[in-house]
């Protein structure tokens, strides 16, 4: 196999084996601590502009599928694991990881000592590197990747949005369904699913569709979907979603939170690491009770920014972040975490029937 | 919600004696789960019959009964206690047995006890299977099409209805004892009869075969607020069709997409939610068709088990304690987690690391046993290894099997084997069937083709391929560092490359040393890095470090200054070395960490205390192989190593750590070998004209018959260099050892077979002392019940002795200071002689902690091993407080557990080869009682009445009229057969004559399988009659009929049924014993 090089902007190198397309990217280099459900976070649009490192470090085991995508493809810039299986071993695998992502031209490195990246990574906070198949000098590497863009500031979800509004294929699991205006951010393909699966006919909308157009849907709700980069690069869909606050119940996930909470007038910060991973405990304030949930975001709201009509209703346990909140007034709520988890448990399901709940009657509960 | 208020006082219920399915795992959780009681203010009352535990320390609860774990003990425990509480979710399948038969028998309602964790209800939907089915599908999950059956009519009819091949699991029994899968009628009938009277309730399920299906389990943790959350996940490697105790699994779950996994998640909370166990931990076993995908419950545990304590070290989260705190009340948001101390307990462990699980068999110890693996658990213990690949993995816990085997072959090992043996041996699953899977790939079978035969995943197929085709490149090709780092990589040891470069261990150690390729220490963290982690418990593993901008970094497992003491473990569990082992070094670290050192605990067995985090300041899950053991004392740079109290494992390593300049603690291992090498102490006896049976050393058939006619037979034979007296044997003619020399063993210069004169009739002696170098104070004087010949590890032992004349005990006392002050010990040494009339002799001395040192701590309220280790770091006896041997006003009793029920066929005659797989302790003011309540605790039943056959050997007859006439006494009838009813009629004693079995019918197999006897003597009579007697006796073990087979057990037998028809079992707690020696010292 080629040889291939992951070099970060502190002057890290690790040497490993090309898997997948040969080439040179770079991005900003995260670990997810999910131990299954690569095939779903490798086509996660919210990972664009990322370079995903697996801590678990047998990948690939299963190969790769027809069902369990969330986009077409792979969306990640580069992907990282300690060893890659030799062979897909499950009844519903159709191919390899090696031969997919071969064929998406996705650039991916294995053979590496994954948990010092890792432990690296925790200690610095995220990095900028490149993943290169390409080059074999390291010093030239490092300066490539302190030269590479990062996330802040950036508008990334111009790249995976739709083009233009479409509705959702799958048929609503109800008589008279709901009618859900999604913004697209690089919304996860569960998400409308689990939208029809709850009863809602859902129009999926381009992130930049201004808010007399989305109104004009005449929507039960409006959703706000994940999405990958930095919410302040947003400030358009952060206007469009204060014109539509209080005129329609709205429901954030992740990105879609964190616009939430830029349009209500709060302040988002950057995480050291982020969260990415599928075994993150939330706990609902209200109740006390606990999801495991699956996250994935680098970026979270501050809620000491947000003022007195919204509330904070779940917690991170872990770093005590915010995890959701609630408007006191109008129907809106918003959760950091994936519900739709894919890959992740399935505790926070629940949250797709509060939304029904809230467009039936109004009410965040 | 914070703890419970209305609380005071918790009973805990412990496991008993180690069984096979039923080991030190118990002793771990239950020792968390004191500590955790304890830690909240709890007062905790704990019975457990088992005094190789640390649970039943005294400082671990505040009244610790050393009873019985039955019903009947246990009630009067709850009489005397009252107790507000009972857990019975932390001893296994015993303890709940136990709890469930208190529940229904109304002694809890009585005594006004709740029954916390689980409630009787939750366990019966669990464990009854026609009850858990009904709410499996009320709850509307898939299962194996099945029918309950309480006869074999029913039975039959089920079976018909399913169609063949069907699985017959007995309820209410331990590890699927009389489970089995039938393919045919026969097998059917005979499996049914089987399950049917082995089941507490006798009832079984017949079930449709899910065997070859791919099999997972997973860890579920509930709390009071309806939290759950999965602590693990394992796959096994061997499919359904094997006891997951005897299949080889790995954590986490490897060949599920997260779709598939999360399903099971759903599932497994949905079963915990559906049975209703409230807080606590549950195992749930699911079943996934290979090809549909399709998904179906097994069985689910709704207490802590074997694997909860697997999973529990493999991801570093508590299992035992953190149940013990939501039973009273806590929820796991309101625990913190341990190894990051910042995170709450409610998450789910992340993996960055493989971790395998092996299971360790002792076939060899029961010939006649069928060695094929089925639904019936038959290995005896079980190693853990973690490494950051499956094949890494799985070499390190090939490794740490101690069947002397370095990883997956590369040793020269495996002998050849016809490629119809070799599909054989992937057919039918035994013990070493992942060694035939390297032998498959090397015959150029197929990963298909195997997978056909074996119905392993193909992805551990490749796994193991990948391993055998390295090893393939690595013979081809010559030593250079990169091949080094990739072979390190696959998990193979400096003593698999030296085979294939044809160099010594120690050359493969300098050339990786020459090339900087050393292992890298990480941590077992809970969550893979994300967060700091605070609880240094390490594993090894290859990783090539990245190129650096800063200086490098080193591993994580970096040493301290502090003053330093690594202690060497004993590995699997085996029979001859078990528990009592971890025991010993679990109680060194305690004294060591007391006294101000920082210890460093080595070991691979996850069953154990001394491989909870908790224990030592350090751990390392390691295999305890030379290598290993290097490589982490380079990286901590101990003080001392401690290597006398984890058996023989460390022991055998003395020599060759200290060479490597490794310092070893304790007793020299000069003089251990001193003690060790037959011919020199053989010397050091004769000079301190002591007295030793007379020996000869024979490498050739002729040498050993020169020898024994010398000494003339009987003779005690055994290869040198061994354990548990492997395949020790005592011959009574020349016929019988030259076959013994031709079959039994390979002799050979370096291993020659040792010929003793045995002492036929002599009382054997145990002595456990401890010595600081200078001063050595007996710890305990052990007398054995039966007479010499049987191995000391399966002898029942009283303490003190019970019939050797004062003199004898104290030249018994001063032989044993003798010799302790010459082979100047510092630590723990055991002694055995035996006594022949008035003559001593000394059999052995071992310069080591041995099987009995808990069971002598017990006794007499002093921890000697924690002395032992103080001694070994440099303080004196004296300064210690031990200068004087204590002798306790009461009598305590040893008894040994055998597996024979599992191993139905194998003869239950003791000998000199140990089978017991653990031990029970009874005390008492008198032998009478104390042995009964031993008897009842190691679930011998003692019958109070009724019909004894008494059948002996020639040699015997002298003392069966005695033993006849105390039962006749005692009111019970005598049945003989024609040779011993002389004998009794000749005393004047009243005897029904029946049948040997070649007489003709009905005979006395008769009388045994329509369980007309209650209680069988049956003394060995030597070749002739063997295969008759075997029947007997076998088919008493499985008609559950108790079976004496010694003279003086049956005469101790007769004392302990007098004192129970005289009045009862008495109970008393350790610590109220143990006040009685302050009063009488």
């Amino acid at each position: 196999m080629a040889r291939a090089f992951l070099a970060l902007e502190d002057g890290t190198v690790f040497e490993g084996e090309s898997f997948g397309a040969p080439g040179e990217i770079s991005g900003e280099v995260v670990f997810n601590t999910s131990m299954t459900g690569y095939q779903e976070i490798l086509t996660d649009p919210s990972y664009r502009g990322q370079i995903v490192a697996m801590t678990y470090p047998l990948i690939g085991n299963y190969g790769v599928n027809d069902e369990d995508v969330e986009s077409a493809q792979p969306q990640v810039e580069g992907f990282v694991v300690r060893a890659l299986s030799p062979i897909a071993s499950n009844w519903r695998h159709r191919r390899t990881l090696d031969e997919w992502l071969t064929q998406h031209k996705t650039v991916a490195i294995q053979g590496i000592d994954t948990r010092a990246l890792t432990s690296l990574l925790r200690q610095q906070g995220a990095l900028r590197g490149v993943l290169s198949t390409l080059d074999g000098d390291r010093k030239r590497l490092v300066e490539k990747a302190r030269s590479s863009p990062g996330l802040v500031g950036r508008d990334l979800v111009k790249e995976v949005t739709c083009a233009k509004p479409f509705a959702w294929g799958e048929a609503p699991a109800a008589d008279k369904p709901l009618h859900v205006a999604a913004v697209d951010c690089g919304m996860k393909a569960h998400i409308p699913r689990m939208l029809t699966l709850a009863g809602c006919r859902v129009t999926v909308v381009p992130a930049s569709m201004a808010a007399d157009q989305l109104l004009a849907l005449k929507p039960d709700g409006l959703f706000l979907s994940n999405g990958p980069g930095d919410p302040e690069g947003l400030p358009y869909l952060i206007q469009t979603v204060r014109a539509c606050l209080g005129k329609l119940p709205i429901f954030g996930i992740c990105l879609g939170h964190q616009i939430l909470g830029l349009a209500l007038g709060g302040k988002t910060y950057k995480l050291k690491f982020g969260h990415h991973g599928a075994n993150h405990p939330v706990m609902e304030i209200e109740t006390g009770k606990i999801e495991i949930t699956a996250q994935n975001h680098g970026f979270a709201v501050d809620p000491r920014s947000i003022g007195d009509e919204v509330e904070v209703t779940h917690l991170n346990l872990n770093d005590k972040t915010c995890e959701g909140m609630r408007h006191k007034k109008w129907p809106i709520f918003s959760v950091q975490y994936h519900p739709e988890a894919s890959p992740g448990p399935h505790d926070a399901h629940h949250h797709f029937k509060r939304f029904i709940h809230l467009m039936k009657r109004g009410e965040t509960t | 919600m914070p703890r419970r208020n209305d609380l005071h006082k918790i009973l805990i219920i412990g496991s008993g004696p180690i069984i096979i399915s039923q080991a030190c795992e118990f002793d771990y959780s239950g020792t968390q789960a004191c500590k955790a009681l304890r830690e909240e203010g709890y007062q905790v009352i704990l019975v457990n019959s088992n005094p190789a535990t640390i649970m039943t320390d005294p400082e671990f609860s505040d009244r610790t009964y050393i009873e019985p774990v039955t019903p009947e003990a246990v009630e009067k425990i709850i009489a005397r206690e009252r107790p507000d509480a009972l857990l019975p979710t932390l001893g296994g399948q015993t303890g709940l047995n136990v709890a469930i038969t208190l529940a229904q028998s109304g002694v809890l309602e009585r005594y006004g006890v709740e029954m916390i964790g689980a409630d009787a209800q939750a366990i019966r939907k669990a464990e009854d299977r026609q009850l858990f089915k009904e709410t499996m599908q009320a709850a509307g999950l898939d299962l194996p099409i099945s029918g309950v059956a309480r006869n074999l009519t029913e039975a039959r009819a089920a079976a018909e209805r399913i169609g063949f091949p069907v699985v017959i699991r007995p309820a209410f029994t331990l590890g699927g004892t009389g489970g089995g899968i039938a393919y045919n009628s026969e097998e059917f009938d005979r499996i049914a009869q089987a399950g049917l009277s082995l089941s507490l309730a006798s009832e079984v399920l017949i079930e449709e075969s899910v065997a070859g299906w791919k099999e997972f389990e997973l860890e579920v943790m509930r709390d009071k607020k309806d939290n759950v959350v999965v602590v693990c996940s394992i796959e096994n490697l061997d499919p359904m069709g094997i006891h997951t105790g005897d299949s080889i699994t790995v954590a986490p779950v490897q060949t599920l997409t997260d779709r598939e996994y999360q399903a099971m998640r759903d599932d497994a909370i949905t079963v915990i939610r559906a049975i209703g166990v409230e807080t606590g931990g549950s195992n749930i076993q699911f079943a996934v068709h290979p090809q549909t995908g399709r998904r179906v419950v097994i069985e689910m545990n709704p207490r802590v088990s074997r694997s909860s304590a697997l999973a529990s070290k493999a991801t570093g989260f508590p299992i035992a304690k953190i149940a013990a705190k939501l039973a009273v009340g806590y929820t796991l948001d309101e625990l913190p987690n341990d190894i990051t101390r910042e995170t709450p307990a409610c998450f789910e462990p992340t993996l960055d690391y493989c971790v395998v699980k092996i299971p360790r068999f002792a076939f060899e110890k029961f010939p006649a046993a069928d060695p094929t693996l089925t639904v019936q658990m038959k290995s005896v213990g079980e190693v853990m290894a973690i490494g950051r690949t499956f094949p890494e993995a799985l070499q390190k816990g090939l490794r740490s099997l101690e069947i002397g085997r370095f990883g997956l072959g590369a040793d020269g090992k495996d002998k050849p084997v016809s490629e119809a043996e070799l599909k054989g041996k992937l057919r039918t699953p035994c013990a070493e069937r992942i060694f035939a899977l390297r032998q498959a790939v090397q015959a150029g079978l197929s990963d298909e083709a195997i997978h056909e035969l074996t119905k392993i995943d193909p992805w551990f197929l490749r796994g193991i391929r990948q391993i055998v085709e390295l090893e393939e490149e690595l013979k081809k090709n010559p030593p250079g560092p990169e091949r080094i780092w990739k072979a390190k990589q696959f998990g193979f040891s400096d003593r698999q490359l030296a085979f294939l470069w044809g160099k010594e261990e120690g050359q493969i150690r300098s050339l990786r040393m020459k090339h900087g390729i050393r292992p890298r220490f990480y941590m077992v963290d809970t969550c893979a890095a994300e967060f700091e982690a605070r609880t240094p418990y390490y594993y090894s593993t290859y990783e090539k470090p990245p190129h650096l901008a800063s200086p490098p970094q080193g591993g994580e497992g970096k040493g301290e200054g502090a003053k330093k003491i690594m202690i060497i473990g004993g590995g699997p569990n085996r029979i001859g070395q078990g528990i009592e082992f971890d025991y010993c070094c679990v109680h060194a670290v305690f004294a060591l960490k007391e006294a101000g050192f920082t210890t460093v605990m080595v070991n691979s067995n996850p069953e154990t205390v001394s491989t909870d985090y908790d224990t030592a300041d350090r751990l390392y899950f390691e295999p305890l192989t030379l290598e290993d053991i290097l490589n982490i004392v380079e990286e901590e740079r101990p003080w001392g190593v401690i290597i006398q109290l984890g058996g023989q494992t460390p022991l055998n390593l003395a020599l060759r750590l200290e060479k490597a300049g490794v310092p070893i603690l304790g007793t020299s291992p000069e003089a251990i070998d001193l003690a060790e090498d037959r011919k020199r102490f053989s010397d050091l006896v004769e000079r301190l004209g002591l007295r030793q049976p007379p020996n000869g050393t024979a490498v050739t058939p002729d040498e050993a018959l020169q020898i024994a006619r010398r000494l003339t037979f009987p003779v005690l034979v055994r290869p040198s260099y061994v354990l548990g007296g492997r395949a020790m044997e005592i011959v009574y003619d020349e016929k019988d050892l030259l076959d013994y020399m031709a079959t039994a063993v390979e002799a050979s210069p370096e291993r020659p077979v040792l010929v003793d004169k045995f002492l036929e009739d002599a009382i054997e002696v145990d002595v456990d002392l401890v010595a600081d170098g200078r001063r050595a104070v007996i710890g305990g004087i052990l007398e054995h019940v039966e007479e010499a010949g049987v191995h000391s590890g399966d002898a029942a032992m009283v303490l003190p002795p019970h019939t050797l004349e004062p003199a004898m005990i104290n030249e018994i006392r001063q032989v044993s200071l003798r010799l302790a002050k010459e082979l100047k010990v510092t630590g723990l040494m055991n002694v055995q002689l035996a006594v022949k009339g008035k003559e001593l002799y000394i059999l052995e001395v071992n310069p080591r902690a041995s099987r009995t040192v808990p069971f002598v701590s017990k006794a007499i309220g002093v921890a000697l091993a924690k002395l032992a280790a103080r001694a070994m770091a440099g303080e004196t006896l004296e300064a210690l407080g031990f200068t004087e041997e204590i002798r306790p006003p009461f009598m305590a009793v040893k008894e040994s557990v055998f597996p024979f029920a599992r191993f139905l066929g194998v003869d239950i005659i003791l000998g000199p080869e140990m089978r017991s797989t653990g031990e029970v302790m009874g005390i008492d003011l008198q032998f009478g009682p104390a042995y009964a309540k031993s008897q009842i605790a190691a679930y011998q039943r003692l019958p109070l009445g009724g019909r004894v056959f008494v059948s002996v050997k020639d040699a015997d007859k002298p003392w069966v009229a005695e033993i006849a006439r105390r039962l006749a006494a005692m009111g019970f009838s005598i049945v003989s057969t024609s040779g011993t009813a002389e004998v009794l009629k000749a005393s004047g004693l009243a005897v029904e004559e029946v049948k040997k079995i070649h007489e003709g019918r009905p005979n006395v197999l008769d009388l045994v399988l329509d369980l007309k006897v209650d209680l069988i003597i049956n003394t060995p009579a030597g070749k002739a009659t063997k295969a008759d007697e075997t029947k007997i006796r076998s088919l008493a073990v499985a008609r559950g009929i108790p079976c004496v087979t010694t003279i003086p057990g049956a005469l101790a037998l007769t004392t302990g049924i007098a004192s129970l028809l005289k009045e009862g079992i008495r109970i008393c707690s350790l610590q109220e014993w143990h006040e009685t020696i302050g009063v009488a010292g």
